[in-house]
């Protein structure tokens, strides 16, 4: 039986609530709430256990602070279409909340002039800084390193490059993602449109080696590991200390047919530099666009990056260039 | 399969084919069109061309009549603009504007049919103007029409008023404390920016004012280009515009890779480049002076007159009437030049 062509989890233990190890600090214990329940649909995509769950005072603030600003984007798509609840569901993908226009700079406009965004741009970025404190010291707690937050940081740094460090440097909100499913994609390409070709940006590049190697990474140690769970592969941690028979026979494949093989630690620590590297070489190519290089596309051709092609054409000159030389004839091109 | 399972798959089956409606059904033909490895390729959905061929279709040209004979205006009165015809000439041009504007009304769309010469009805008023702008169109503006040339079809195509036309939208108000406005853009289903959110206005800022239409940094690095993202979402708008009008992509026009480098670009990109100067003329020197004439209920929800874009004679085909040289056929539209140095500051926008 290929168990590795199945979806779902084939093995789902059934046993007694686990309520996890006693903390030291009896607060920690106290705030486990939302008490446990099993279930089996649950157990087929992960653990069929669900809670108990710590929201704690970083949670609870977290959660507010989210949902005042995602309700504001909300009600403010509803009244853009009038509070019909038909064209709310129609226009979903097209209602925005767009940053201020450009003659605002840095000043906070009111409310309906782009100091919605302003507002909920605030409320989210506070309810995502504080869930970043949360996964810190419940990591903490649990007496975990903090991986995870540090990663979380990586994601957090392109956030805030876009809605917050670029802005500010360039002098005005203008420049920031507005909140809404066409609009930041339409966004994007005008940012790119703007700014000569993001994919002449290196660190665009980079970013992209490291989001589509994530992926590589990904599908490969997942297709390693349930290849050879029928050994016990899939129990990596001790695997990484007491080396045993599907260890040995996963590294022999990838020396096979590679030549070189990650170990049962490191492939973890390739995971996780590939994801983090991702969001923080693209924080930093979006960083550079707009407040040190201004045409991407232009750069490259300076520094030899960019091939030339041969003209198909003749030469195409641009056609106002022509019309400010008095010496040519209007109709002459 | 369980009945469960096969359920799951019809339900999955249909969500897939619901997600999959508004794309269109392969296969498009596509051609390269630039060097290999750059991209260049004209994508055209063979199926609706065909199903667009009659729109493209020219009608056939009048029988020609002799040049030679009496002159218009000795038989008829008040004639400010044909008058050099002679009268087979001025009937048959006649004729076949109305057929090419007003097929179901006839002479009296435009005459009164008790006094052929009179000036009443606002229609021979706009009529005549659209004549001198014909003549200018195909006398001055050949860097955009070629020597093909337009005639009243080329827009009109049996209509009274062309298919395609443009009014401003009306501005939402700034009303209460919450955002109610959307700036002019992000709405649903706005056939002018092809259903994008993009800005829905392009034709007012590019072809009635002349805003800046290049955004791009002209520099490698920052050199004081202010251009904002919002301006770049604008000239956007009115790529896409372009884009539907003429039924092309971007490529047709671009090279992607350097969207802004006119040494990249095609030469159909200089053509455009005019005609988006020709629009703005045809729009400021010939139709928007015509607002006063016009009966209010022909006029847009903010009182202004229906103007030109590009889709107004383009309607889909990268060449009108797939390039049809109808105006050869016809000297009365015919263009006279103008004096270079007028038009020379005109085609530079400062008009």
């Amino acid at each position: 039986m290929a168990e590795y062509q199945n979806l779902f989890t084939q093995v789902q233990v059934e046993g007694p609530t686990s309520m996890g190890i006693e903390l030291e600090n009896a607060r920690d214990n106290d705030e486990r709430t939302l008490g446990p329940v099993h279930l089996h649909l649950l157990g087929r995509l992960g653990n069929a256990q669900l809670g108990p769950i710590y929201l704690g005072f970083f949670g609870l603030a977290s959660v507010i602070f989210f949902t005042i600003g995602f309700t504001s984007i909300g009600w403010n798509y509803l009244v853009q279409v009038n509070y019909s609840p038909i064209q709310f569901v129609r226009q979903m993908f097209w209602l925005s909340v767009d940053p201020p226009a450009p003659s605002w700079g840095l000043h906070i406009p009111p409310l309906n002039q782009g100091g919605w965004w302003l507002f909920a741009g605030f409320f989210i970025t506070v309810s995502i800084l504080l869930w970043w404190v949360r996964m810190y010291r419940r990591a903490r707690a649990l007496g975990m390193g903090t991986h995870v937050c540090w990663a979380f940081a990586g994601a957090i740094w392109l956030y805030l490059v876009l809605g917050f460090f670029r802005p500010v440097l360039l002098g005005r909100w203008s420049e920031a993602v507005p909140f809404g499913i066409f609009s930041h994609l339409d966004w994007t390409t005008a940012f790119s449109l703007r700014y000569g070709n993001l994919f002449y940006n290196p660190f665009h590049m980079l970013s992209i080696a490291f989001l589509y190697g994530s992926v590589l990474l990904f599908a490969m140690h997942a297709a390693t590991i349930l290849a050879v769970s029928r050994f016990g592969g899939e129990r990596e941690i001790e695997q990484i200390v007491d080396r045993g028979t599907a260890s040995e026979r996963a590294a022999l494949f990838w020396r096979w047919t590679m030549g070189f093989n990650a170990t049962m630690e490191s492939i973890h620590r390739w995971a996780w530099w590939f994801a983090v590297l991702t969001c923080v070489t693209g924080g930093i190519g979006i960083l550079l666009t707009g407040t040190v290089v201004d045409n991407w596309y232009l750069w490259s051709v300076k520094h030899g990056v960019a091939p030339s092609y041969p003209e198909l054409w003749g030469p195409v000159i641009d056609p106002a260039a022509v019309q400010s030389a008095p010496a040519v004839a209007p109709a002459a091109h | 399969m369980s009945p469960n399972r096969n359920i799951l798959v019809a339900l999955l089956v249909s969500g897939a084919t619901l997600l999959l409606a508004g794309c269109e059904h392969p296969p498009v033909a596509h051609e390269q069109i630039g060097y290999r490895g750059t991209g260049m390729e004209r994508i055209v959905n063979p199926r609706t061309v065909a199903a667009n061929a009659a729109l493209h279709e020219a009608p056939e040209a009048a029988p020609a009549v002799p040049a030679d004979g009496p002159k218009a205006t000795l038989l008829y009165k008040n004639l400010q603009v044909l008058g050099d015809l002679n009268v087979a000439e001025f009937n048959r041009t006649m004729a076949a504007m109305t057929q090419w504007v007003a097929p179901e009304q006839g002479c009296a769309h435009c005459h009164n049919p008790a006094n052929f010469a009179e000036d009443s009805k606002y229609t021979k008023v706009v009529a005549r103007r659209m004549i001198q702008m014909t003549r200018q169109i195909n006398g001055n503006w050949q860097d955009h029409v070629k020597e093909t040339g337009v005639t009243c079809y080329t827009c009109h195509r049996g209509h009274n008023i062309p298919e395609k036309s443009w009014f401003a939208e009306r501005e939402v108000a700034t009303e209460g404390r919450l955002l109610g406005n959307n700036f002019g853009q992000n709405r649903a289903g706005m056939a002018s920016v092809a259903n994008a959110s993009l800005p829905y206005d392009p034709y007012t800022p590019y072809l009635l004012k002349a805003n800046e239409i290049r955004v791009a940094g002209t520099t490698a690095l920052p050199t004081g280009n202010k251009t904002s993202i919002k301006d770049a979402e604008a000239t956007h708008g009115l790529m896409i515009h372009m884009s539907d009008a003429l039924g092309v992509g971007c490529t047709w026009c671009h090279n992607t890779r350097a969207m802004a480098e006119w040494s990249q670009s095609t030469p159909q990109r200089v053509q455009a480049w005019f005609g988006i100067r020709m629009v703005r003329e045809i729009n400021n020197e010939y139709i928007v002076p015509l607002t006063a004439v016009t009966p209010p209920d022909h006029l847009g929800p903010t009182g202004d007159i229906a103007k030109a874009n590009c889709a107004t004679c383009h309607q889909g085909a990268n060449k009108p009437l797939n390039g049809a040289a109808m105006a050869k056929h016809y000297p009365a539209l015919a263009g006279a030049a103008k004096p270079a140095d007028t038009l020379a500051e005109r085609k530079a926008g400062k008009n």
